[in-house]
């Protein structure tokens, strides 16, 4: 092949404004702000906290189509220490929801593992809500690669 | 797929109060509703919304389900066993159909 | 939609003719699957361009590694089940199903893929499970044969390879004329093809162990075939892979289970001799 590395970078680039200049009927990504108003809704309006809520993603997802994720909530899950629901949101989706856990005393504890889709390099995010009120956030940023073989 | 087909993994037994590992996993497509068709056309939306597990008619653990989350829907979490008894584990399509499965468990 | 895809991926090709980044080795990791250890390394069969060879396994990220060690969790696994129904259930005009010749597949299927593609003396070609499936729909249950791809026609060639899991590849070339299949297979593999003129040795032997973009290039071992892949959240054949393959390189692609396809399948099978079958394999 005899292109040289400025031809090679200028047809990348190019591809890259292509791709940019917009798709016909390619979904717009929902926004940060989108994702705030979630999140206010489900907290009704409070500041959640960071501690108690671990969420876990992996730092590179090798396919955004199947990126597994895990939540875990510190709580005795009896009595007022109880976790109610957990909301995992992803803010560069064309839809920032992705799945509300409800969890119980029956739960014993409240952690829960899925599997799900990542439009792009974005923030996941996991807000926790709790009986006594209280509410919590923990956020990763997950890289999502573009890998070069379709098929 | 054709219908879609459970499967789930949990003990066959515990001890009174022990907290057990539920894995669920299912066959659906998950259409997301933000795909098109060869022809440009979108491809309507159809998933699972719904999950829920019972143990003996108690809520145990549920989730609703967006379109984000992956085909062949994967949750996995746990439950506190008091007694023997029977886990009852629902998916609920858009289309409406509701497909189940049950799971026994006995505590020594 | 298509030309923009042919843009990218030209750019992206030139990236890795131009500007090579770094190699990543492998892991070093080991597959164990239900208490079951898979040969994941071993050491090449003679006349072997690669001195050891490795499944597709180990040029993955970890939580794809971790998909595939659980066979619960598995999305595989799903046509699996579904091949195992379909094994039992009575297809075509003689009333019969799998089961009634072959009986539980834990015990006659076991071990058998690992051994295919084989020589079928009636055609005079080669056959892999997929045409043997077909092979004995016809002739002995007076059904029809799958259309390619079908779900059904994935799910029992999955369940049908998974009673092999474990079981180290071996392609038997005495047999018949499988040995010529086998040469006209590396002449194809080492031909250069395509706008891209990309032979499947440009990206898996010469650049085995690179990326391109963000895929890690693997040996492209078949062993794990039909594999779950991440990207599609469905079961992939191998020729359907061989044909995304080659379409890839901007080329013509063959028929599934042509000629130059199921040459391509002896030839590849081979050059994965030793590794177990892990189908259904997880990859991205």
């Amino acid at each position: 092949m005899t292109i040289n590395r400025r031809q090679a970078l200028g047809l990348a680039a190019g591809a890259v404004a292509f791709a940019a200049a917009g798709l016909p009927g390619r979904p717009a990504s929902a926004s940060p702000e989108e994702t705030q108003k979630r999140i206010a809704e489900f907290t009704g309006g409070k500041t959640p906290e960071t501690g108690r809520l671990t969420l876990t993603a992996p730092e590179i997802a090798e396919n955004g189509n199947t990126v597994p994720i895990s939540i875990e909530v510190e709580s005795a899950m009896e009595g007022d220490d109880v976790v109610e629901q957990v909301m995992i949101l992803a803010e560069g989706n064309p839809n920032p929801d992705v799945a509300v856990f409800n969890f119980s005393e029956a739960s014993g504890i409240a952690a829960a593992t899925t599997r799900m889709r990542l439009a792009k390099t974005q923030n996941v995010i996991a807000v926790a809500k709790m009986k006594d009120g209280s509410t919590f956030i923990d956020q990763k940023e997950v890289k999502v690669t573009i890998g070069g073989c379709g098929g | 797929m054709a219908t879609p087909k459970p499967r789930v993994k949990l003990p066959k037994t515990a001890s009174a109060g022990e907290i057990i590992t539920i894995k669920t996993l299912i066959s659906h497509q998950m259409e997301s509703g933000q795909r098109k068709d060869k022809n440009g056309d979108p491809i309507p939306r159809q998933i699972i919304n719904k999950f829920t597990c019972e143990f003996n008619g108690t809520p145990v653990f549920s989730c609703d389900i967006d379109p984000a989350i992956s085909a062949n829907p994967y949750f996995e979490f746990n439950a506190k066993v008091p007694e023997s008894g029977t886990f009852k584990f629902t998916w609920i399509d858009d289309d409406g159909s509701v497909y189940e499965h049950e799971a026994g468990i006995e505590v020594k | 939609m298509r030309n923009r895809y042919a843009i990218v991926g030209l750019g992206a090709l030139l990236a890795v003719a131009t500007a090579l980044p770094a190699a990543a080795e492998p892991v070093d990791d080991e597959l164990v699957i239900d208490g079951q250890a898979m040969t994941v390394r071993t050491a090449a069969p003679e006349g072997h361009p690669f001195d050891e060879l490795l499944s597709g396994w180990l040029f993955r990220e970890a939580e794809t590694r971790e998909l595939e060690a659980d066979s619960f969790q598995n999305p595989g696994m799903l046509y699996v089940d579904r091949g195992a129904d379909i094994w039992n259930a009575v297809d075509g005009t003689m009333g019969k199903s799998c089961a009634s010749c072959h009986d539980d597949a834990a015990d006659t299927m076991k071990g058998i893929a690992a051994n295919y593609p084989k020589w079928d003396a009636d055609a005079k070609r080669p056959i892999n499970i997929e045409l043997q499936i077909d092979k004995c729909r016809v002739e002995n249950m007076g059904a029809e044969a799958y259309k390619f791809d079908t779900p059904d026609q994935k799910a029992l060639t999955t369940y049908i390879k998974h009673q092999s899991l474990g079981t180290p590849v071996a392609v038997d070339l005495s047999q018949g004329d499988l040995q010529s299949w086998w040469d006209r297979g590396k002449d194809i593999y080492y031909t250069r093809t395509g706008q891209l003129n990309f032979a499947c040795a440009s990206c898996h032997e010469a650049n085995s162990g690179q990326y391109i973009r963000a895929d890690h290039l693997s040996q492209g071992q078949a062993n794990g075939f039909p594999t779950y892949r991440l990207k599609q959240a469905d079961m992939v054949s191998l020729h359907n892979r061989f044909r995304g393959c080659i379409r890839d390189t901007r080329a013509e692609f063959p028929k599934a289970f042509s000629d130059e396809l199921m040459a391509l399948e002896v030839y590849v099978t081979w050059r994965g001799t030793g590794l177990s079958v892990e189908t259904p394999a997880v990859r991205q």
